[in-house]
């Protein structure tokens, strides 16, 4: 296979810019780099960290193991679940290694219960903020040492997925509040969660009325426009946003319809198929999160939010390390390693 | 009120799961792959070799393209690389090529500096990579890799062994770059004394501790070629990009009175071996393993001469812009001190200046004083002159006045006396 016998169809195409353009009269075989580096990347697999934001009770636990089609998270409504409402919001991150077709990818879910669940909402976002920074300087400084790791560990948070509640109306004080603090250190992905209770015109109706309210109050959204890169993207880009936040619906039960089996809720007036555009947007969430925008959600991630974040941080030389209130990093067994 | 606290799982390794139907996540190496075309690739040869001895042909016959190169002359003083850059584009990929040759080697007579040159750019593309990458505002997924990437050493076909200036350059340059030896113009060997040939470079090599490039042997879908052209190394090629008719066909070949050397037969040279290891299956290799190894080391060896280090004497973590800030600190310490320094010359300087001119100032005056009374002197003795020279004169004339009376006088009277006589002559 690596080995291309064929003769390839070969353009002539003179590139501008600082270097030559020059023709190639016959075969080389540049392009059998594509499948080096295909087979490069399977072998050291992926990572993608995701992180899922909103009241409890929203499905966020549920549409991750729809997403995923496994038993990601623990749904806090089984009955063995000890569920007490906490005081404070705690972060919970659980790591899975799922593979399919040889691609393997390690994907860590961040949980945030107790996210807008307490009577004073004030501040919720704060540790949901210093987890991400968390993971950014983390990375930072594995980045900065002088013996460094072949592969560093990317922890940072490369999507978040915000749960609004079907309320049909506008969106809430504490939306408007998360999106705008945290739109511009990770990519947010606002999703209407349990929207099985919204009509089409409604479902309409409502995103348009939050695609208004995230306009006026200036929060960028996933995809954000200022990182276009050229028309073709900027094209699939526009569609995407005309079309956001996806009116979603999760669950892991699989009933019979028509003769097969799929996905869906079962109600007394019918089933709702969770894969079948015509009820909901989960298939559209589905494509756009992992199956056409995964490397582009982590690019983002590592080519601008988080030298945003390594900018920032370089130009404060001033505060000290023990100001920022951060752990010390153990290292694995009191000594840095250098992995080669 | 809020605090964050993450719980993670006890750190033996995340579980695996079993996914229940088909997610769709099979498709990010398509993905990754598709972003890469659009980014396009970068790839660096750098070829050392004597002039002469065929790197610009062969880069043209490797690349099969004409790249406009001119021959040098034999008289170079120094080793000097040029650098050429091109766009290549086959079907959907786009690769940047730089191909940089060395000008001049083994053409002086003292070759002992010859390979300084050469360690000294592959050392510039690292520094400038290291610069753009300790910038604060960096922009590296835009950034030009111009790091060597693959290292041609071209031997010359001698058939004995590897000459001592090949022996003293490849041991320089083999844990900066990807060396890959090939033994250039191989038409000029039989095919026993080449088999000869490359055992001899092999064990030199092995004996000398020079550590070539090994075609990697972890991926299973190409370890097995890999560990047979292992087995060939040093490739033995022949360039040429004329095109001589075999058979029906136009192939690249070279055209001798006694036969034809055919480029692309696998039975006349190494060539097609060449081409597939260095371009069709390994090329991301050599790029991960230049990125990786030769740099991550360049980069350890020049922070740690720095002064930059991981772990302070007590062996806790320091970090980089912590010992950063403290050089920072002491640098701008050792400035304000500089500068002090400085300025109390400055102004020991101006004292001194000061005082000299005050010096001569007070002589001038003393000078000026001292024939101001000369003058006055001068003109006290030429004012007494002046007075008794107009007593003289004024007694003078009071005695010309006095005589001219006194004779006056006379003539009256002599003139009487005389009238009386002229008168009393008469009588």
């Amino acid at each position: 296979m690596y080995i291309n016998i064929l003769i390839l169809y070969i353009s002539y195409q003179f590139l501008e810019k600082n270097s030559i353009g020059a023709d190639l009269f016959g075969y080389v075989g540049i392009e059998a780099v594509l499948d080096q580096m295909r087979m490069k990347t399977m072998k050291a697999g992926f990572e993608f960290n995701i992180m899922v934001v909103g009241q409890s009770g929203l499905g966020k636990s549920t549409l991750v193991n729809t997403l995923f089609k496994s038993k990601i998270s623990r749904k806090s409504c089984t009955p063995n679940y000890e569920e007490k409402i906490c005081k404070t919001v705690k972060l919970h991150a659980v790591s899975h290694v799922i593979e399919e077709k040889g691609v393997k990818m390690k994907l860590t879910v961040v949980d945030t219960p107790g996210f807008g669940d307490q009577i004073n909402n004030e501040n919720c976002w704060e540790p949901i903020v210093k987890y991400i920074n968390e993971q950014y300087e983390k990375f930072l400084r594995e980045e900065l040492n002088v013996n460094r790791k072949r592969r560093i560990p990317d922890s940072r948070v490369h999507c978040c997925i915000y749960f609004l509640p079907a309320t049909g109306h506008r969106l809430r004080p504490i939306d408007v509040e998360f999106m705008k603090r945290l739109g511009k250190m990770v990519s947010i992905v606002p999703v209407i969660a349990k929207a099985d209770t919204l009509t089409v015109e409604e479902r309409q109706e409502f995103k348009e009325q939050i695609r208004k309210d995230l306009d006026a109050n200036g929060i960028c959204v996933y995809p954000q426009e200022e990182f276009d890169e050229d028309p073709d993207e900027r094209l699939l880009n526009h569609r995407i946003r005309e079309s956001i936040p996806f009116a979603v619906v999760g669950t892991d039960q699989e009933h019979q319809v028509n003769g097969n089996k799929v996905l869906g809720r079962k109600t007394k007036w019918g089933i709702i198929e969770v894969e079948n555009v015509a009820h909901c947007e989960f298939a559209n969430l589905r494509d756009l999160l992992i199956r056409s925008h995964l490397q582009d959600l982590k690019d983002v991630t590592h080519n601008i939010l988080y030298e945003n974040y390594r900018v920032r941080r370089l130009n404060e030389s001033n505060i000290t390390f023990s100001e920022l209130e951060l752990s010390s990093w153990p290292t694995e067994n009191g000594t840095d390693k250098s992995q080669l | 009120m809020t605090s964050s606290d993450v719980a993670r799982q006890p750190d033996k390794g995340p579980r695996g799961l079993n996914l229940a139907g088909h997610v769709g996540f099979d498709s990010l190496p398509d993905q990754l792959v598709n972003k890469s075309i659009c980014q396009g690739f970068c790839f660096n040869i750098l070829c050392i070799g004597e002039t002469g001895i065929g790197k610009s042909t062969l880069m043209d016959t490797l690349f099969n393209t004409n790249f406009e190169n001119f021959e040098s002359s034999h008289f170079e003083p120094q080793v000097k690389l040029r650098a050429q850059t091109y766009d290549l584009q086959e079907s959907n990929v786009r690769l940047r090529l730089t191909v940089v040759n060395t000008v001049g080697f083994g053409d002086q007579m003292n070759k002992q500096e010859s390979y300084q040159p050469v360690v000294d750019y592959i050392d510039r593309q690292f520094e400038s990579y290291l610069q753009e990458e300790l910038k604060i505002k960096r922009s590296l997924h835009n950034y030009h890799d111009s790091r060597v990437h693959a290292c041609l050493y071209f031997i010359s076909p001698s058939g004995h062994s590897l000459k001592s200036l090949d022996l003293v350059t490849m041991k320089k340059l083999d844990s900066k770059v990807n060396i890959i030896p090939v033994i250039a113009k191989a038409d000029t060997i039989s095919k026993s004394e080449l088999h000869k040939f490359k055992i001899k470079i092999m064990s030199e090599l092995v004996s000398n501790g020079v550590q070539i490039y090994q075609f990697p042997l972890d991926d299973e879908t190409v370890a097995k070629v890999n560990t047979s052209m292992n087995g060939h190394l040093p490739f033995a090629v022949v360039g040429s990009t004329e095109e001589v008719s075999v058979g029906n066909k136009m192939v690249k070949a070279r055209q001798y009175p006694w036969g034809i050397v055919q480029v692309e037969n696998e039975n006349h040279c190494d060539f097609v071996k060449l081409r597939e290891m260095l371009i069709c299956v390994n090329m991301e290799d050599l790029r991960e393993q230049t990125h990786t190894r030769h740099y991550e080391l360049y980069r350890r060896c020049k922070l740690e001469e720095m002064g930059f280090k991981d772990t302070d004497p007590e062996c806790k973590p320091v970090s980089l812009q912590q010992t950063y800030e403290a050089k920072r600190q002491e640098f701008l310490v050792e400035l304000q001190k500089r500068e002090d320094e400085m300025r109390q010359m400055f102004v020991q300087r101006v004292k001194e200046k000061e005082a000299e001119l005050k010096d001569a100032e007070r002589e001038l005056q003393s000078r000026f004083e001292q024939l101001k009374r000369l003058h006055a002197d001068e003109k006290a003795n030429l004012e007494d002159k002046k007075r008794l020279l107009d007593e003289d004169q004024s007694s003078f004339s009071k005695r010309r006045a006095a005589a001219q009376l006194l004779q006056a006088q006379s003539f009256t009277a002599n003139g009487k006396k005389d009238k009386d006589r002229k008168n009393s002559g008469f009588m």
